[in-house]
């Protein structure tokens, strides 16, 4: 192994995504999304720059003639998932969109507070993803980190208290909606920052490497998927870590959930090339264009993304394109996005054309998806009840996990925190 | 960024002279050497830890604290990065995430501005916010504060700017023995250590001690040391500061006055219980540091003080700071911006009541 540029040979053509010509047929991908996603399909419109119902036409046309899941079925002719898969797929997708409505009926009652952004309509991205990997792979989020957490596992009573700020929450309070840590799913957290979260997660990915390469444990094959939205990519820690990842061959997957909105900030208005996994070729990695609203594109795509990473081939850039049904947060007024635009994308929404999928290849029965939202419903029920009774942090928290090690820190002469001791509150709060 | 980098050789004479007369038999090694064989034992005794920076491979380091350390342990474990701090200051801390040990260096702390984000957001934050569940034993270190010449952009002390931040440890070594202790206390330590080193203090040497030259040598984390009692005065200092205040109480000495010169070592944890009892023995007080008076640790050093042993003070607490301005380039504003022996000693004597006039007060 070696992490030297000195050393790093360029890659074989078959592992490379492109020769400089070919950047519209990643040869590592046998799913060319060319196909079904010309170049020139990008939606996010703002009124001023381009005419969203001229563009938006293309893909109107292609939804009208070939439903998505048929062109796949073209491709592949066979079935893209089993029964038992299909299933598990549509339980997390609901699962997701019921938890964030949840969440927003909570946010509304008062139950959470600060900024809570919600997931609805990106499901796709984090149920095609997140349900290939093994507990043992990492996931790095945003702000926007709800359904990633819940999609790796985190029960949704952990997440729901966490947001209610209670102490049975899976950072006992001290997250909060942008910060959902677990350690046991290997969901490395929610950073609020733009950007903030791509250098980590590639440390991540530089960990399993390290270990394997350097400390011989052989089952270090782990991945890592870093979330981020397509506002990052005009941020510098993007591009350090695209090239570094590249650099070094760093098993992660950089998954970029372009809802084409950065805020009120048309993704067209603010980024030059607007065709972001175009990005992935310049930095010597396959790029590949999803339709993130379809999951059964979206597996397909990361399942090779992922095995490619676990085979040590190093990492790829995924550009799902996807759209948030609702505003950046839920103190967003959402008036800058055109009222035809989110209505089209309404009519794209993912979970629906998985259940479309499901009923027409006959794996799921009207029943059987209608039994899922009722547990669904009851868990969610559950986790509300349960962060609603579970006890607010105690006092004694507040300055408990400052530092693994806190000698020398707000701890008083007989060992405890100095915030249990009755004269704390007593001039400063020192620590 | 850095123009070009060269290796300095240090022309500036040891502060230390006083020990170095009783010590002639012990063995002397430069803060380079303690800083180089302390990384290099610490990686030797764990595979988990490794070295990433700009220029600290094949480069032997911009200032050649890593010397030799690509030729034993590798690029896997020495990694020159690419000039992005923020990014590979993220990778640290993600690689921390899961147990390694990453050694991040600055080639100056100033260019740890790029990467303050990760420092504060994403190291000190971590632990605290997953509840425990993630600790960052990580350790960002490089050289900090006033060099010589390099402007404002290149000269600044952040001791005070990341020792306000709760889940960071601050750390600032003097001698060879402080950086070797130090460093190898910050790499085992479990949470995210700020390592503040001096540029020109890497080519002073000082005595060592057989014991702080074992490769299981350590200093506690949170204890400053003594570096000469005194029965007048209190001088805390850190850092380059330590050699001034050394000097400005030998020449107090002279004068008989007797000066306690404390080397904080540990800026966070501060040592408040050794600041303290000291103190409360001579009853006065002068701060040195290098940094910005405003918010400095100075301040926060006065305010422990007040709080804890007000009764004992027997004259208002003198602190004396770098001046309130960007580093000048030209020399002579340069000199006039950074702490001298002479305003230590200035102070010290106000707070022991010699007659000064005010004007010529620091």
């Amino acid at each position: 192994m070696s992490f030297t540029a000195t050393k790093f040979a360029p890659s074989p053509l078959s592992l490379n995504s492109t020769t400089p010509r070919s950047n519209d047929k990643p040869l590592s991908f046998s799913f060319d999304h060319s196909k079904t996603n010309p170049s020139s399909s990008f939606l996010g419109s703002t009124r001023k720059l381009l005419r969203f119902t001229a563009l938006a036409k293309p893909r109107a046309q292609a939804r009208a003639s070939t439903p998505v899941a048929d062109v796949l079925l073209q491709q592949t002719s066979n079935l893209l998932i089993t029964k038992e898969e299909g299933l598990e797929l549509y339980e997390d997708m609901i699962l997701g969109r019921f938890f964030e409505d949840k969440c927003a009926e909570m946010y509304y009652r008062g139950k959470m507070f600060g900024f809570v952004h919600l997931y609805n309509g990106q499901e796709a991205v984090s149920t095609g993803f997140i349900k290939l990997l093994k507990k043992e792979d990492y996931v790095v989020s945003t702000y926007r980190d709800h359904v990633h957490a819940l999609s790796k596992g985190v029960s949704s009573r952990a997440v729901m208290s966490e947001l209610f700020g209670k102490a049975t929450g899976c950072c006992r309070g001290q997250g909060g909606s942008m910060h959902m840590f677990s350690k046991e799913h290997n969901m490395l957290g929610g950073f609020a920052f733009i950007g903030e979260g791509i250098p980590v997660a590639t440390g991540a990915a530089f960990s399993s490497k390290y270990r394997k390469e350097v400390l011989n444990e052989a089952d270090a094959d782990q991945v890592t998927l870093a979330f981020f939205g397509d506002g990052t990519c005009n941020n510098g820690q993007f591009y350090e870590c695209l090239n570094m990842a590249a650099l070094w061959k760093l098993p992660i997957v950089f998954v970029v959930e372009n809802n084409l909105w950065a805020i009120g900030m048309s993704h067209l208005r603010a980024t030059s090339d607007p065709q972001i996994w175009k990005k992935g070729p310049a930095f010597g990695m396959p790029g590949i264009h999803v339709d993130g609203m379809d999951v059964l594109k979206v597996r397909e795509v990361a399942k090779e993304a992922i095995e490619r990473a676990r085979r040590g081939e190093g990492p790829t850039l995924v550009e799902c394109e996807t759209y948030r049904f609702r505003g950046h947060s839920l103190a967003d007024p959402d008036e800058l996005r055109d009222p035809a635009e989110k209505e089209h994308y309404a009519g794209r929404d993912p979970i629906t054309a998985l259940k479309q999928y499901l009923f027409e290849n006959n794996l799921a029965s009207e029943q059987e998806l209608k039994a899922i939202e009722k547990k669904i419903d009851e868990i969610l029920d559950d986790a509300v009840e349960f962060a609603d009774n579970s006890p607010l942090p105690p006092r004694s928290q507040l300055l408990e996990n400052v530092f693994a090690d806190p000698k020398g820190f707000g701890i008083g002469p007989d060992g405890r925190y100095r915030c249990e001791d009755p004269k704390f509150t007593e001039g400063t709060a020192q620590v | 960024m850095f123009g070009v980098i060269k290796h300095k050789t240090q022309s500036i004479r040891p502060a230390f002279s006083a020990i170095r007369q009783f010590s002639s038999a012990a063995k002397e090694i430069t803060v380079r050497e303690a800083l180089n064989t302390a990384l290099d034992e610490e990686m030797s005794a764990d595979p988990k830890v490794f070295l990433m920076g700009e220029e600290v491979g094949e480069y032997q380091g911009a200032y050649k604290i890593s010397k030799g350390l690509l030729e034993k342990y590798g690029p896997e474990r020495v990694l020159d990065t690419p000039i992005t701090e923020a990014g590979f200051a993220g990778i640290g801390v993600g690689a921390a995430y899961y147990g390694l040990r990453p050694v991040v260096e600055f080639m100056t702390f100033n260019f740890s501005m790029q990467a303050i984000d990760h420092i504060i957001n994403s190291a000190a934050k971590s632990n605290y916010m997953s509840a425990g569940q993630i600790s960052v034993p990580i350790v960002f270190r490089g050289p900090n504060g006033a060099a010589a010449g390099v402007g404002a952009q290149h000269s600044q002390c952040y001791a005070s700017w990341y020792a306000s931040c709760p889940g960071l440890k601050v750390l600032s070594p003097y001698s060879s023995e402080d950086a070797r202790g130090l460093l190898k206390a910050a790499i085992r330590d479990p949470d995210p250590v700020v390592f503040l080193e001096n540029e020109l203090l890497y080519g002073e040497s000082f005595p060592v001690s057989a014991e702080a030259l074992d490769s299981s040598f350590c200093l506690p984390i949170g204890k400053a040391k003594i570096e000469r009692e005194g029965k007048d005065v209190t001088i805390t200092a850190y850092s380059k500061m330590v050699g001034y205040a050394l000097k400005a109480a030998e020449t107090l000495a002279k004068e008989g006055i007797s000066a306690e010169v404390i080397n904080l070592r540990s800026i966070r944890p501060l040592d408040r219980s050794t600041i303290n009892t000291s103190v409360r023995k001579t009853n006065r007080l002068v701060t040195v540091e290098e940094g910005f008076p405003q918010h400095g640790v100075g301040a926060e050093i006065c305010t422990s003080v007040i709080e804890e042993s007000f009764g004992y003070l027997d004259a208002p607490v003198e602190r004396i700071a770098g001046a309130d301005v960007p580093m000048p380039y030209a020399a002579n504003l340069e000199r006039l911006a950074v702490p001298q022996i002479e305003d230590i000693v200035r102070a010290a004597k106000r707070a022991c009541h010699r007659s000064v006039p005010l004007a010529a007060a620091a």
